[in-house]
């Protein structure tokens, strides 16, 4: 193995030598190399250990499609896990480890265990693992570390990545001769073009051809100048398809920092970006991976691809062996054994399983070309050394190989069975491949709208043609993009590589590998089949072909072919398995693109969020929105130690503020709904349970709401502006499907109420001031409103100016206090709380959040929408019969699903009050309640539960069957930790029933 | 991944600017019908295999409900129209 001397149109550049590190230790290669070149100009030979049998691996393929070559790049937050080193671009101080290897790359203990070996074939785990059934699960944990390849990386990735959305008449997928051909055509007629290609450079497999053929140079320079010149063309390098969705939706993953050395990364552009293609028509110019020739031992390292000796040897300068035997069952195999001629000055052997391809010019050459013969075997410790050969023979059915073997002495094996076509994208969309007896080989049916496939995957084998199909198929798709089009061109004939018909040599004890990333065996298939598995897609399950990262980009094909050979069946009748996406592995990062960390879900701020913060909050995040929970004080200690209040404490000594004194809270996240038009009454009588037609204007009314099954999905207050002008307010969780809700409705079963609305949720800022001094706080600021209780009574609103802010201020009450809660435009929200604060300065007024919030409406019993309810209680299940109205002309939403059997049951769960006989015990939310100590069957549960600190007392709401038939009764609370605690049933308004201190301080 | 022409932005958009909003025209009966019935309206789905007519929601764009008629074994979309003009048509 050796770097030749400097070849004609070589693609790595000798002027820049870069140092990059394997397994720990330091190797040189030029830019331009692949990670795989610079391994093999390096000699390296073996690059992984096998999945099951721990064997050793070399380089099989030059492309996206190597399944040994899997390697750990990088280290930290730049780990990348199982990265083909066929397609890492090298870069100076690049640092790669083998992928595989238990527990080194040089001594596996799988390797070890090669005497039972012949014991692990597939399904073996599962036969051998599975008495007693139940320890499973422990055997399992040690398997999985004994399979697989790269670990999972540890630190969170350092690098970042982005979405971008792409709409394009032509997209073209694949950049060598055919997509070339057909990007240019169609772009030449206005359309506009998007290129997509997988490597750091265009030409595809065409470039390979540059070393033999100047006019195949020439072509693709003119062309590629010419694609770069056109404004209405985009060329996307270094990027794959992996998808293609219906409506075309092509899924593109561009890595545009994967070749920067880490020091030289721009951290301020995105590692790799995920292309959203919208495109009008695709143009699938994919090409083709080469598959194998079977013989046992194929996977010994120094065996590879004939296709990937070309490219090492004419991109990369790379000589991959002085030694070479070439076998193939087609054509090809000869320009390779030509180019090994003209830039090696090798003489390979040549076998060729055919007979009669006219290689004269070889021979008189002084190549060895054997027609007829295969290779039956071949052998070596650390890489190939010998094969062993035989002559062939073809019945028109089946091959046959004769006894008589040869050895040949060699260093490395390059095969050709045949082409695949890279048929994926069209599949992704559920279209079946077809399989052709000429090429054998699946091409894409193309059946889907709006696509066409051209070039090598088309089964072209000389880059003339595949030129022509792609400007063919170009010019097919402009025709019904109704573009105007150059004279039409014709399809170009098929030239066959005349590939000969499958054959898998007997293997008696020998491996023969089908799937080499999941050692997948000639005989685990056998096997599958003796067991009686018959379906490609269960034979694929049992033996796990075409698993893992390639996919079976090489083996499948293989493996469909030995199944419809054992099971006496036709290719196409055995079929392929199913192609999904992603094509090649996708990071994570790539599809989350920037939608992570802080941008994973939008975080919603209240106009006087910066006070909170200031005043020290602790926050919880509610629907969206981080909403203040609690405002722990600063303690003081001796000795100048502080510490800050717990959740506990703070609570405590905001709740009996806000009952003895005065608070304040920011309610501006409840959602609000200006509803407007003539019908507005009537739109919210229906909405409701409640009657609306009779609300003045000036007052507010609180409403439940009904899914047409008669259960609560929200409520809120309703202020009347006028007769057509209401705003509605919803829970602050609920208010974008409440909105929703509401829409719908309105759109689809009453289009004919006059009826608007519009969220104005961010448009107005909430501060209420609640406690008996409210009265004392808010007549400090505002004037020009009478705020004497009985001028301005409960549940009215007043239009006024507040600290000079123009303001709606509403007397409605979340906490049974006196309560005034000042609306105002989101932008004097900040203001407007800082002037309250100021204002109640000489009253204590104290700062409360959430939690302190829950235990005030608990105390009252005022439900929470989402958790007291749970989608299974309707307004009588929550003894709200009283917001019920039955006689409103048109049935309220769920007024019907009120009388059905099930919900008119009395045993039904409702809501109730609990009082643990413990006064200082707190049930857990959730707990389950029985009615006897010894009782299984649950008869409800606890929804809310606090301390509340004005009782001094634990209370708590729960959901019990027929509860409110059944006050004063003890029932039991089983929480999760084994204790059972006694309750009574009980009102769940548990402080102040007589609503004497709804007026506050008079 | 569909793309959808809301009637009424004039537009084809990505489906991701969309939501699903059920099955179209489902009658909804009187106060007067039998528990079965209203179990049946508010429960009880065709859900065919084939072409299905259902609401769709612009919800990221006018908000707007219309009425999508598609293929859901073929994802064809067959046609899109408003509730007006289904009303105008009838």
């Amino acid at each position: 193995m050796k770097r030749l001397a400097p070849q004609a149109h070589e693609r790595i550049d000798r002027s820049k030598t870069y140092q990059f590190t394997w397994q720990g230790e330091s190797y040189y290669a030029y830019a331009g190399d692949t990670l795989a070149s610079a391994l093999l100009a390096n000699g390296i030979d073996v690059v992984g250990r096998s999945f099951k049998y721990g064997r050793k691996r070399g380089i099989l393929a030059a492309g996206v499609e190597e399944p040994n070559a899997l390697v750990t790049l990088e280290s930290g937050g730049y780990e990348v896990p199982n990265a083909r080193a066929t397609e890492i671009e090298l870069y100076d101080q690049l640092n790669a480890k083998a992928a595989s290897g238990i527990p080194s790359l040089r001594f596996d203990l799988r390797a070890a265990l090669k005497p039972f070996h012949k014991f692990m074939v597939a399904g073996f785990y599962y036969k051998t693992f599975k008495w007693p059934q139940k320890l499973w699960p422990h055997y399992e944990h040690y398997l999985r570390q004994l399979a697989g390849f790269s670990e999972v990386p540890q630190q969170a990735d350092a690098e970042h990545y982005d979405h971008q959305y792409q709409f394009v008449d032509v997209a073209v997928v694949g950049g060598g001769a055919a997509g070339l051909s057909a990007a240019l055509t169609a772009a030449q007629s206005g359309a506009s073009v998007l290129v997509i290609d997988e490597r750091a450079e265009l030409g595809g497999e065409l470039s390979s051809e540059f070393a033999s053929s100047a006019e195949a140079q020439q072509w693709f320079s003119s062309t590629k100048q010419a694609l770069e010149q056109m404004p209405n063309v985009r060329i996307l390098k270094r990027s794959t398809a992996f998808a293609l969705h219906d409506f075309n939706l092509l899924l593109v993953i561009e890595r545009r920092q994967d070749h920067v050395s880490l020091k030289q990364r721009n951290e301020k552009q995105s590692r790799q970006r995920q292309h959203r293609v919208r495109a009008k028509q695709v143009i699938l110019a994919t090409g083709s991976h080469e598959r194998p020739l079977l013989f046992a031992n194929n996977d010994l390292p120094g065996v590879l691809m004939a296709s990937a000796m070309r490219r090492y040897l004419n991109e990369f300068a790379v000589l991959c062996g002085d030694k070479p035997v070439l076998a193939g069952n087609n054509d090809s195999i000869y320009a390779l054994a030509e180019d090994l001629v003209k830039r090696a000055g090798v003489k390979p052997v040549v076998l060729d399983m055919r007979v009669g391809y006219d290689a004269s010019r070889l021979i008189a050459a002084g190549i060895d070309v054997r027609q007829g013969y295969t290779i039956l075997k071949a052998s070596g410790s650390n890489r190939v050394e010998q094969v062993s050969i035989a002559k062939v023979y073809y019945d028109g059915k089946l091959w046959s190989a004769s006894a008589a073997t040869e050895t040949l002495d060699c260093d490395v094996v390059a095969t050709s069975g045949g082409f695949n076509p890279l048929v994926h994208l069209d599949c992704h969309t559920g279209s079946k491949p077809l399989f052709s007896n000429a090429l054998q080989a699946f091409l894409p049916a193309c059946d889907k709208p709006a696509r066409i496939s051209a070039g090598s995957v088309n089964g072209h084998s000389d880059w003339q043609a595949c030129v022509q199909d792609g400007a063919y198929a170009a010019h097919q798709i402009l025709g019904r993009l109704e573009k105007s089009v150059a004279p039409t061109t014709v399809k170009p004939e098929l030239k066959l590589l005349n590939v000969a018909p499958f054959f898998c040599p007997t293997h008696q004890r020998n491996k023969i590998f089908i799937d080499m990333q999941n050692d997948v065996k000639a005989s685990d298939i056998e096997l599958a089949i003796r067991e009686n598995y018959r379906s490609i897609e269960h034979i694929k399950r049992y033996t796990a072909m075409g698993f893992g990262t390639d996919q079976g980009k090489i083996g499948n094909v293989l493996g469909i072919a030995l199944a419809a050979q054992l099971l006496n069946r036709s290719i196409p009748e055995v079929g392929t398995t199913t192609f999904r996406p992603m094509y090649t592995p996708v990071t994570m990062g790539a599809l989350a693109g920037e939608e992570v960390g802080l941008l994973f879900d939008p975080q919603r701020f209240t106009p006087i969020h910066a006070s909170h913060v200031a005043r020290g909050a602790e926050f919880e995040v509610v629907g969206q929105w981080m909403r203040p929970w609690y405002f722990p004080k600063a303690i003081e200690h001796l000795y100048d130690a502080q510490s800050a209040e717990d959740l506990h404490t703070a609570v405590q000594r905001e709740c009996l503020a806000v009952r003895n004194s005065v608070g304040v809270m920011d309610a501006s996240t409840l959602g609000k709904i200006d509803i407007q038009g003539p019908d507005v009454r009537e739109f919210l009588a229906r909405v409701y349970t409640n009657a609306w037609a009779k609300l003045a204007p000036g007052k507010c009314r609180y409403g439940v709401m009904c899914d047409e099954n008669g259960m609560i999905i929200d409520d809120g207050v309703t202020a009347c502006l006028s007769d057509t002008h209401f705003v509605m307010t919803t829970t602050t969780g609920g208010a974008a499907r409440i909105y929703n809700h509401l829409e719908t409705w309105l759109q689809t079963e009453w289009p004919a109420l006059k009826v608007y609305l519009t969220s104005v949720t961010d448009h107005w800022s909430t501060t209420a001031i609640v406690g008996p001094k409210a009265r004392r706080v808010i007549e400090k600021l505002c004037s020009d409103i009478d705020f004497n209780a009985k001028a301005f009574p409960f549940m009215d609103w007043r239009e006024g100016t507040v600290a000079g802010v123009p303001a709606r201020v509403m007397r409605i009450s979340f906490s049974g206090e006196l309560s005034y809660e000042i609306n105002v435009p989101a932008n004097y929200g900040r203001y407007i709380w800082e002037q309250v604060m100021e204002a109640g300065k000489e009253f204590d007024i104290t700062p409360y959040g959430t939690e302190t919030m829950h235990v005030l409406r608990a105390e009252k019993g005022y439900i929470i929408v989402g958790q007291d309810t749970d989608g299974s209680l309707s307004p009588y299940d929550a003894n709200m019969g009283w917001a019920v109205s039955l006689t409103k002309p048109y049935p309220f939403l769920g007024q019907r699903a009120l009388t059905r059997s099930d919900t008119v049951r009395t045993d039904r769960k409702q809501l109730v009050g609990l009082l643990p006989h413990d006064a200082q015990k707190v049930l857990p939310e959730g707990t389950q309640l029985v009615n006897a100590i010894e009782d299984k069957a649950m008869i409800g549960h606890v929804t809310s539960s606090y301390l509340s600190p004005i009782l001094g007392r634990s209370i708590a709401m729960a959901v019990v069957k027929a509860g409110l038939s059944r006050m004063g009764n003890t029932i039991y609370a089983k929480t999760v930790g084994g204790e059972t605690i006694p309750v009574t049933i009980a009102d769940s308004v548990f402080y102040d029933t007589a609503k004497e201190k709804l007026d506050g301080e008079v | 991944m569909f793309l959808i022409r809301c009637p009424y932005c004039g537009e084809a958009r990505e489906e991701q600017e969309f939501s699903y909003a059920g099955e179209a025209f489902i009658q909804r009966p009187p106060l007067t019908c039998s528990d079965e019935e209203w179990g049946d309206y508010l429960f009880k789905r065709k859900n065919i295999k084939g072409v299905t007519t259902e609401q769709w929601l612009h919800s990221a764009g006018c908000r707007r409900i219309f009425v999508m008629e598609r293929n859901n074994v073929t994802y064809e979309i067959l046609s899109i129209y408003t509730f007006e003009s289904k009303r105008g048509a009838a």
